[in-house]
């Protein structure tokens, strides 16, 4: 087996990793950095953000606004130091990538334009037209040429963590072209591995976007916290479930039910504000979480939009006009016509709530420290926590870049402080039975099972159970059929045993990623006994602060479900209040 | 909702068991709304799981899946089967060598993208803590169509001279090199042209403007190659026959 010595090994490629290689290589250009990645970097699902990312920049706009929209917006689930810390070093991030040729839409003075989000009281989310995420990300990735110290291995797929006396200390992954599974040997790992929205059938996230980063920690022992607050995007595309940015309605798009009326003044969102003028925080720029919960209401009483590909609501930005249309919004456009056949110049477009984000992730401090020494997270597949029970839009590409940059000068200190390497012996046998796992798999044959079959099955009790509202009943049937899903998952049989590029037998480790973390969504949804935020019960309406003020924690077991224990909110200066989005702050 | 049998034609190669590549044919019933991509995931889905492609986003962003349909250079994921009659033939990008199916060998796009420093060599050093660098909406839009590359390389196997000159560093990479050229806030052409203004650098292009035509973002790698040609040429003379005007 080939073995690939680094100081410090980056588990992804996206923002979150390449913000993190980028910081290691600046810090100490004698570190030896490997940057791993299943797909080329500029493929990672950073690519399709397209709304922008949030930072205090604008003189009318203070930390302090940034953090209570942040705290609230998150039903006060947020840990406020770490919320602190994000609103703090946002700016500075967001200015960093600017230096690095970052094309941000501009003011006529030549400043940085920013522009209204859901949820946020001041218009301060930076972007690049609607393809931020996407020039967030080849800024990172073009910058990240310049430096001799990162080798990258693309194509790369991470199979386990190698931990020796309690300490990680690397791992094994499969290199595509030739199926050979190689041991890279680190003192840390940094895992950047992205969200995992894939579990669902209806989702704005890419094909990769499959949880592995965090099925990994949390087979090594590191909890999942908060799982159970998964984002459902208000506005995607119901043909494909393509997502139309928040940005439409910051620019002024509203939303109608099928007898035409703004539908969001009847669910606290009101009143009504005047067409083409949005105003902050309230109707059409409330946060996410309860705008997808109005439409769920809207269409149990009928007043959805039906379309064949199933209910809608009307999306219309025609009072833009189409030169604000194509200067703002040129992809949204673009996509409408080639994905439903709707200009958005003249015609309202249709839209669902779709799956969208993990809030949950791998447990970490705000130093982006895991339980386990030498381990760190940081990005979508983290929670360190700043999103709460329910993300704003737009913090999350500043949370990639803040804590993408933390993790990397925490594992840098942690390497420098004298972290021993791990024993040889023990972690070339933990190697070598990793690479026996992965050859089983490929080889065993008479199996009954199927990754297509599996997965279509998980994605449809995902749907019909952990979806915007959830209920006692459903949550403990679809923990029943994931861990049965689980068990059968050892039954399956690869059709493609070869070895270049295969992609049979990575679908089907994807597909055990996904299972573990969808049991840690379900079992965690079924013991939150409260509404919060995106976590929705319709057996529990309220929120319930005396009891679950607090992180859920999934503890990984390789043939039980789950366990699930609980830790305490950070809370610096908010005290748990009432969220209101409507409008009374004018 | 409206169904319709589609037949594709696709081409295999597994470097450990063909010795050459092959079609292969497949009919499924695929819906109306779909996709080249749609077509190909159902059919590793139900009937064929061997069968190899890279892809993501599913929205035209993650340059993954271009590929040959129908002899043209590709993303499935914005190629209607609406837009298609008859049967639909599927290929890998020509120029690449083939890795497995409809997955190319890309290490050579790779490289020449790194040579061509896509980065920003900044003109004037300024600290962070001084805030960001002006630029106007104007200043802006000089290099904003060529930050728009997703680096999906159909302009590669569009380029009739990438295919007779593989070293030509060919349409993307050079388009992306005058994008960081043309920023009002870079200061690195002189480094860039270095290995731009190379023998098999902007040289090569003869102009037949394929690249521009079959981008999917509409960057206009062709517009960039003549501005950067003609920049070279002005260098050229500026060095070899008018000395005294050198920087
Ligand atoms: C359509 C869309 C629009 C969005 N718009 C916005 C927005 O406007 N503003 C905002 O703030 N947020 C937005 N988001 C959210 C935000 O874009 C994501 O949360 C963020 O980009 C995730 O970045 P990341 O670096 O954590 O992961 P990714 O960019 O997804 O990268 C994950 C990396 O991990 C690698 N990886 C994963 N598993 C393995 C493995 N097993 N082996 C090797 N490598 C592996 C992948 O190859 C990849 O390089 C949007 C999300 C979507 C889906
Ligand atoms: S799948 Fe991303 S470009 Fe086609």
């Amino acid at each position: 087996m080939e073995t690939i010595r680094a100081d410090v090994v980056v588990l992804g490629a996206g923002g979150a990793g390449l913000r993190a290689a980028i910081a290691l290589a600046e810090a100490d250009p004698a570190l030896r950095i490997a940057l791993i990645s299943k797909v080329y970097p500029m493929r990672s699902h950073t690519c399709a953000a397209e709304g922008g990312a949030a930072g205090v920049i604008k003189a009318d706009d203070s930390l302090e606004h940034h953090f209570n929209d942040t705290v609230g917006g998150g039903d006060w689930l947020c840990d406020q130091d770490a919320v602190e810390y994000l609103v703090r070093e946002a700016p500075k991030e967001l200015i960093q990538l600017e230096h690095w040729g970052c094309p941000w839409s501009r003011e006529s003075n030549g400043s940085v334009a920013v522009r209204p989000f859901g949820g946020m009281i001041k218009q301060r989310t930076w972007f690049a037209a609607d393809k931020s995420g996407f020039h967030i990300l080849h800024t990172l990735f073009q910058t990240s040429l310049q430096f001799a110290s990162i080798r990258r291995f693309d194509e790369f797929y991470a199979t386990e963590l190698l931990a020796d006396e309690g300490r990680c200390a690397g791992l094994t992954a499969i290199e595509m072209r030739s199926g050979q599974i190689h041991r890279f040997d680190a003192r840390a790992v940094i895992i950047a591995g992205g969200g995992a929205g894939r579990m669902f059938p209806f989702t704005t996230n890419g094909a990769i976007k499959t949880g592995d980063g965090m099925a990994l920690a949390y087979r090594a022992g590191v909890p999942l916290k908060d799982m159970e607050f998964v984002q459902y995007h208000p506005t995607g595309l119901p043909s494909t479930g393509t997502l139309l940015t928040e940005a439409c309605r910051g620019e002024g798009g509203v939303l109608l039910n099928r007898n035409g009326r703004r539908f969001l003044q009847d669910y606290g969102m009101g009143p009504e504000t005047p067409l083409g003028h949005p105003v902050l925080k309230t109707m059409e720029l409330g946060p996410r979480d309860r705008v997808s919960q109005a439409f769920w209401h809207e269409q149990r009483k009928g007043n959805a939009v039906p379309t064949q590909w199933g209910d809608a609501m009307l999306l219309d930005m025609r009072h833009l006009g189409e030169k604000k249309i194509n200067e703002r919004l040129p992809l949204v456009r673009d996509m409408s016509i080639s994905y439903m056949g709707v200009d958005p110049v003249t015609d309202p477009v249709p839209v669902r709530p779709v799956v969208h984000y993990m809030m949950g992730g791998i447990h970490t401090d705000i130093r982006a420290a895991t339980s386990l020494p030498g381990l760190y997270a940081a990005g979508e597949c983290a929670c360190v926590s700043i999103n709460g029970a329910n993300r704003l839009g737009s913090n999350s590409l500043t949370e990639l870049l803040v804590f993408g940059r933390r993790a990397a000068l925490s594992a840098m200190e942690y390497v420098q402080s004298g972290a021993r390497p791990g024993a040889e012996a023990a972690l070339s046998a933990a190697a070598v039975a990793a690479q026996a796992r992965i050859r089983d798999l490929m080889q065993r044959g008479g199996g009954t099972e199927t990754v297509a079959g599996l997965r279509k099955e998980m994605m449809h009790t995902m749907e019909q159970h952990a979806g915007i509202y959830r209920t006692g009943d459903g949550l403990a049937e679809a923990c029943g059929k994931l861990a049965d899903l689980r068990r059968r998952y050892a039954r399956i049989e690869l059709h493609d045993k070869t070895n270049v590029y295969n992609t049979d037998l990575l679908q089907a480790l994807e597909l055990g990623s996904m299972l573990d973390c969808a049991e840690a969504v379900t079992q965690s949804a079924l013991a939150r006994k409260e509404s919060r935020g995106a976590h929705q019960r319709l057996d529990f309406a309220e929120r319930d602060d005396r009891n679950y003020l607090r992180h859920s924690l999934a503890f990984y077991h390789p043939t039980q479900a789950p366990r699930v224990d609980y830790s305490d909110v950070v809370i610096t200066k908010s005290q748990p209040g009432v969220r209101d989005y409507s409008g009374g702050h004018k | 909702m409206g169904e319709r049998p589609v037949e594709l034609e696709i081409l295999r190669y597994n470097p450990e068991t063909d010795r050459e590549p092959r079609f292969q044919r497949y009919s499924v019933g695929c819906r109306e709304e779909w996709v080249v991509l749609d077509a190909l995931n159902h059919i590793k889905e139900t009937v064929d799981p061997t069968l190899s492609y890279r892809w993501s986003c599913h929205m035209a962003v993650c340059g993954s899946c271009g590929m040959m349909i129908n002899g043209e250079p590709k993303l499935a994921c914005k190629s209607f089967l609406r837009d298609y009659v008859g049967v639909i033939r599927v290929e890998p990008l020509a120029y690449f060598p083939i890795e497995r199916d409809l997955v190319t060998v890309i290490d050579d796009f790779m490289d020449k993208l790194a040579r061509v420093k896509p980065y920003l060599i900044p003109k004037r050093e300024q600290p962070v803590s001084d805030g960001e660098y002006r630029q106007t909406p104007a200043e802006l839009k000089k290099f904003k169509q060529y930050t728009l590359c997703i680096n999906c390389m159909l302009c590669y196997a569009a380029c009739p001279q990438y295919g007779l000159i593989p070293k030509y560093i060919g349409p993307a990479a050079i388009a992306l090199a005058h994008r960081y050229n043309q920023d009002s806030r870079d200061g690195g052409r002189d480094q860039r042209q270095e290995e731009i203004a190379a023998t098999e650098g902007v040289w090569d292009c003869s102009f037949v403007g394929a690249c521009s035509e079959v981008c999917p973002e509409h960057v206009d790698p062709a517009g960039a190659l003549q501005q950067v040609k003609i920049a070279s040429t002005v260098d050229w003379y500026r060095e070899h026959l008018m000395p005294w005007k050198k920087k």
